[in-house]
This record gives C-alpha cells, structure tokens and sequence, in this order.
C-alpha cells in the first residue's frame, strides 16, 4: 500500500542539497497526482451531481414559500409550521411506529437465521447467500403484489381453507399488521446478510473457552456471542430502520387506506398537491431524524473499540 | 463443525428452509396466477390456461416496455461497472488522503430511502430543466447502483496482491500495460458480478424509475400502475417473465463467474 508514497521520497532524496520547503500547493498537488484521488473522480462527480445537489435543492425548498416553484425568494419557515400545526404528525408517527416493529420483528428472527447460517452451513455459505439474495433482483412491488394474491379474500390462504376445510376467512390485506408484513418480508435480507457478517466475527474457540469455564448457554450468548456480533447487529437495524421510515410501497400494496406513511405524504406534496416547498420541508424532517438516530446509534456504541477489539 | 449436535443441525437446517421457503413463496404465487384462464385470481385454480402469455407476447406496448427495462439495465450495468471499477481501486486499494471519508460518503445514497431520493432527482431535474425520459432514469439508477458496484467490485480488490502489479512495472511494463494485462484479468470475477448486481438491481427498480422516466416507462412501472388499477394476470404473467429473465442472468453470471474465478486460480498458480 506505501509503495507510491515511498517511491515518492526516493525521487525527494535525489536531490537531497536542495533542501526544498513544502508548500501547501505542492502536497494539494502531491494529493491530486495520487492514483486513488484519479481513480475516486468519476463516483464523486457522480455523488456530487446526483446526491448532495438534489438533496441541497431539497434543503433550500423547504424554506421557500409555500406552493412557489423558484429558489430565488425570501427564505420563510412557513412549510414547517404548517407541517407542525397539521396532522402530519400522524404519518410520521405511524412510520416510526412500522419501522421499530420491523426492526423488534427482525433482531429477533435473523438473529437465529443468521446464527445457523454461519455455524452450520459455513461452507455452503455462497450457495447460500445467492438463494437469499437472489429476491432482491425482482421487484419489490411484485413480490407485494404475490402476498397480495396469497392473502387476499378467495386468495392461496382463505381459498384453501375454504375448499378444504369449509372455513370462511375475511381479507388479511389492508391492515396495519398486512403493511407491518410486507416491510418484514421486504426488509429481511437487509438486516440478514449484517448479521451474519456480525455473527461470523465471533471467534468459535472464545465460545469453547467460555463453555469450558462452565458458562452455561445464556451466559455465553449474552456475554459472548451477542456482543462480538453487535457491530453487524447495530448496521442491520439501522439501515432497515432508515429505509422503512421511508417505505412506501408497502403501505400501498398491502395497507391500502389503513397506514398512511411518511413517503407517501412526501410524494402526494410533489405529485398531486404540486406544493414542492412542504414535501421538500417533510423530506427534510424525514432526513434529520434518520441522521440523528444515526449519529447517536454511532456515539453511543464506539464501533471503533468494538472493531479494535478483534 | 462437529460440536454442533445433530438435533440442532436439523432445527437449523429446517429454519433455513423455511426461510428460503418463506422468501419464495409469492414470487410462486405470481407464477400460479398468470396461468390461470379466469381474469380475477382465484385459488384453487379452477381453469388453467396460457393466454394471458399468447396476449403479452402480442401486445406490442409491453414489447415497448421490455425493451426500455432491458436498454436501461444495460446502459447502467456498463456505467455503473465502469464507475465501480475505479471507485473500487479507490476504495480498497491505494492509499490516499480523503480515503477514509470517501469510503463512507459514497456509500451514503445506499442507505437512503429510494423513494425520497427518487423525489429529490426529480426537484433536482426540474430545476435544470431535465425532461423527464429513459436517459433521466439511467442517470437515477446510477446514483443508487454504482456505490453498491463499487462495494461488490472493492471485495474483489480487498483480496487483490498489489505485488503482482509491482512486479510487472519492474519488468518495464507500462501503466496500461499492467492495466490490461494484470489488472484487469485478476479482477475479471469481481467486475462480471459488480455488471450482473447492476444489471439486475436496475431491472427490477421501481422507486428510481417512477419519478424520472417520464413516457418511457419501465415495466416494475407497468406492474405497479396495474396493481393500483386494472388487474388481469398479464400483470402476474410479466411478472412471471421479468422473474425468468433475472434468473437466467444469474445463471450465466454465477458461471461467467465461476469460470473466471478457475482462470484466475490458475493464473496465479503459475
């Protein structure tokens, strides 16, 4: 990795009489001619074009007046007061309400999942991995609309029973628990494939050794398994708490009129309402509470010391 | 491992499958619904029937949609591998100032939800004065799939030996040359599945698609207009195709990859 840099001081060391001062132009320069910097250009025109401008044009929205379409006005924070005096507050609070469910629902099956999948099918493990990711590459509103199929009234579950069994079963669909499904299902490798990178950072002989000191089976869970696997563990919630917050489509397919999430206010302000100022005010509220639950997961829980610790 | 017992390893055997189980299940669904003859879905199926694939086959709006789904994907796939590529040489192999930043901001749009950002394109889009169409969508894939590209393809340059290169500079090879005929080849498997990954994320992406394609739209578009409004199972029958698409893809990807994979084992055996 120091190869470049130390061929660097081979080329300084050959004209050692000239003792040259550094300015602060020749290390911007030295910086520059650095083949990583080259090779970080085109993803970071890419971040900065498709990224950080929209999400500043967003920021600068949400302080225009209400139901304008320009950036040149006097900067208000009517958007927001207008969105602390609604009922906004109720879909906010109902995405926060699906995200922590999600998030409870998840920690405790993947933790399993992930367990086996790292202790008994280490080896298979690729094979593994590629089933269970493989749902990713086919479209989310797809798979929502065969639960759909499958919970609907006359559909896979109630159609059986019925034929079968002679049990009449209403509709599942349309409820919060039908919504609070499809982000479990949806959301599943998301907190599954952290874990088991999380689970596989346990060392096996600490384990032996904890049991061969008499450590009974919670014991070393508790002191051993779950906090080696924490760094993995706190990644997964994260990002499946940040990315169902701001879920939409499952509510849509699966919740009908029942949930009314926060993206889907967001969406209704920029579509239909054609008020860019408040969905871009809401957006920026949705974005401030995943930084700070980022941040203070990440303060909180040193992930340094937790990764040092290996 | 043989302290694991032979108790625990059925009940965890039997947990995974129902995982793998519980993870399939509606796509099988989809697949069910589009052979039956009737237009409501209705299980058990009373009637079979192919006619709902007859119609796709012949409707030339959904062959309009393919075709977009599939030139898109396409155009991302070498895009966003070309981007990852170097992103990835950035992210896991030199050693640079801003390494430690770069790696975490880049990842950033990954870990935002994709509706919102497919929102914020379209404000962004607008304010440029960008008309919504395909190219539009291309670019919103990109931001989305090239730092997950970059991330598939850094594994790859994790596991990379910076000596191999080093060697053939000293034996008088130029930088393209190293390129070419070093680089390149050892990281062959990486950058085949950093296209795959991108391909198959662009193909079945909705969020992105839905505020940018304007009239071009893509077919997880399709579906998702007639889930809202105007059920038949052509809907489940497209589905069902776009699902067998992505499945060969993933074939022929797993085995380019595993050929290349071979190639490069005997390539640094010699």
């Amino acid at each position: 990795m120091n190869k470049l840099s130390r061929s660097a001081d081979w080329i300084d060391q050959a004209e050692p009489r000239k003792p040259r001062k550094v300015s602060r132009l020749d290390r911007l320069r030295d910086a520059v001619r650095n083949p990583g910097f080259v090779a970080a250009v085109p993803i970071s025109l890419l971040f900065i074009a498709g990224f950080l401008a929209p999400l500043t044009v967003v920021v600068l929205f949400a302080f225009m007046p209400p139901e304008t379409f320009s950036l040149l006005q006097v900067p208000t924070l009517d958007n927001f007061r207008s969105i602390f005096a609604g009922t906004y507050y109720l879909s906010f609070v109902s995405s926060l309400e699906l995200a922590t469910c999600t998030v409870v629902i998840l920690l405790v099956v993947c933790y399993p999942l992930a367990v086996a999948m790292v202790r008994i099918f280490g080896n298979k493990g690729s094979i593994l991995a590629i089933v269970l990711a493989a749902p990713l590459f086919v479209a989310d509103n797809l798979r929502l609309m065969g639960w759909m199929l499958f919970l609907v009234k006359g559909g896979v579950v109630s159609g059986t029973l019925q034929t079968y069994f002679g049990i009449e079963l209403d509709s599942m669909l349309y409820t919060f628990s039908a919504t609070l499904f499809g982000l479990v299902y949806i959301y599943l490798p998301f907190m599954l494939f952290p874990m088991v990178l999380g689970v596989s950072m346990v060392p096996p002989k600490l384990r032996e050794a904890a049991f061969d000191l008499g450590a009974t089976n919670a014991q070393v869970l508790r002191e051993i398994d779950i906090p080696l696997a924490m760094p993995g563990i706190i990644i997964g919630a994260l990002i499946c708490f940040i990315l169902v917050a701001g879920a939409i489509t499952e509510a849509k397919v699966l919740g009908g009129t029942a949930v009314v999430m926060i993206a889907q206010d967001i969406q209704k302000e920029f579509t239909f309402a054609q008020n860019w100022p408040k969905g871009s005010a809401l957006s920026v509220l949705l974005i401030a509470m995943g930084g700070a639950l980022s941040w203070a997961l990440f303060k909180r829980v040193d992930l340094d010391t937790i990764f040092g610790r290996k | 491992m043989d302290d694991v017992s032979r108790t625990a390893k059925w009940i965890y055997g039997s947990a995974i499958g129902l995982l793998i189980a519980f993870m399939y299940l509606p796509m099988l669904t989809v697949a069910l619904a589009s052979f039956s003859r009737s237009r409501y879905f209705k299980f058990p199926i009373p009637d079979w029937s192919t006619e709902w694939y007859a119609k796709v086959y012949e409707s030339l709006s959904i062959r309009e949609l393919f075709s977009t789904s599939l030139v898109v994907a396409i155009t991302v796939g070498v895009v966003a591998t070309v981007i990852a590529f170097f992103g990835a040489l950035a992210f896991a192999r030199y050693d640079w100032a801003g390494r430690r930043i770069y790696q975490k901001l880049i990842l950033l749009p990954i870990l935002f939800p994709q509706a919102v950002l497919g929102l914020a394109l379209l404000l962004w889009f607008t304010a440029l004065g960008i008309t919504p169409t395909w190219q539009a969508t291309v670019f919103a894939h990109l931001v989305w799939i090239a730092p997950i590209a970059t991330l598939v393809i850094s594994i790859q340059v994790y596991a990379f030996d910076p000596a191999v290169e080093e060697a053939a500079f000293d034996l008088g090879a130029t930088r393209w040359q190293v390129m070419r005929e070093v680089t390149l080849p050892l990281l062959a498997p990486g950058i085949f599945s950093g296209f795959t990954f991108s391909f198959l994320l662009s193909w079945a992406n909705f969020p992105l698609s839905l505020f940018s394609s304007g009239a071009d739209s893509t077919i997880p578009e399709w579906i998702s207009a007639k889930i809202q409004s105007g059920y038949t199972p052509q809907v489940p029958a497209v589905g069902t195709l776009t699902m067998a698409a992505a499945a060969i893809v993933m074939a022929l990807g797993y085995a380019a990859f595993s050929l290349m994979a071979w190639r490069k084992s005997r390539l640094e055996a010699v």
